[in-house]
């Protein structure tokens, strides 16, 4: 089961005593705002969590996978998230609870 | 935009709760999803994008100082797959935004 943000705002009620209408906006809020700072070109550093980097990708050729016929993919700017070091040292020890 | 700024702006447009609820809230939420991830679960956010695991598998590495061969472990790292509104509105910025890092 994947978390949503029903179970982020889930949390807030239940952890933080924010109202239901109060937990679920500022979830959406949240995610809102990131995407804003995106959009505006702006990168998203946080702490303890990983950077969200804009990068302009120019043209270049491609191919459709299922007829081979070859297409430029057109030039664009990317969203890529990078990962703290905090996240993924947590990470990485989930990966070692996995080999035993 | 840094986690302080992303606070303060959800503090301004949350008016009726306290700046302390706001900055507890967004430290909740991230902690939140660094949990979820740390037990291998995924996070889905519609319009935002889905974080899972990516599986890296054993190595042999070196040490870039001395050269010397290294074994790495399997590991996974957090991947980030931006969805479909994230991308088109990101994308549609291009010609007017100047990237600001």
């Amino acid at each position: 089961m994947a978390l949503t943000k029903a179970e982020m705002a889930e949390r807030l009620f239940e952890e933080l005593g924010l109202n239901k209408r109060e937990a679920k906006e500022i979830v959406e809020q949240f995610f809102e705002e990131i995407r804003g700072a995106l959009e505006n070109g702006q990168q998203v550093k946080l702490s303890g969590f990983g950077n969200f980097d804009l990068r302009d990708k120019k043209q270049r050729p491609g191919r459709n996978p299922k007829t081979g016929q070859e297409i430029p993919i057109t030039a664009r700017r990317v969203v890529t998230f990078r990962p703290g070091q905090k996240l993924k040292a947590r990470v990485e020890a989930y990966a070692r609870t996995q080999q035993q | 935009m840094t986690k302080s700024e992303l606070i303060d702006i959800l503090a301004q447009k949350q008016k009726q709760l306290a700046y302390k609820d706001v900055e507890l809230a967004v430290k909740t939420m991230l902690e939140h999803m660094a949990q979820c991830l740390a037990n291998g679960e995924r996070i889905e956010i519609r319009g935002f994008g889905s974080f899972s695991l990516h599986y890296r598998p054993p190595r042999v590495g070196r040490n870039p100082k001395t050269g010397d061969s290294v074994e790495l472990e399997a590991k996974y790292v957090p991947h980030f797959k931006p969805g479909k509104e994230m991308r088109d509105r990101v994308n549609e910025s291009m010609e007017t935004k100047p990237i600001i890092n």
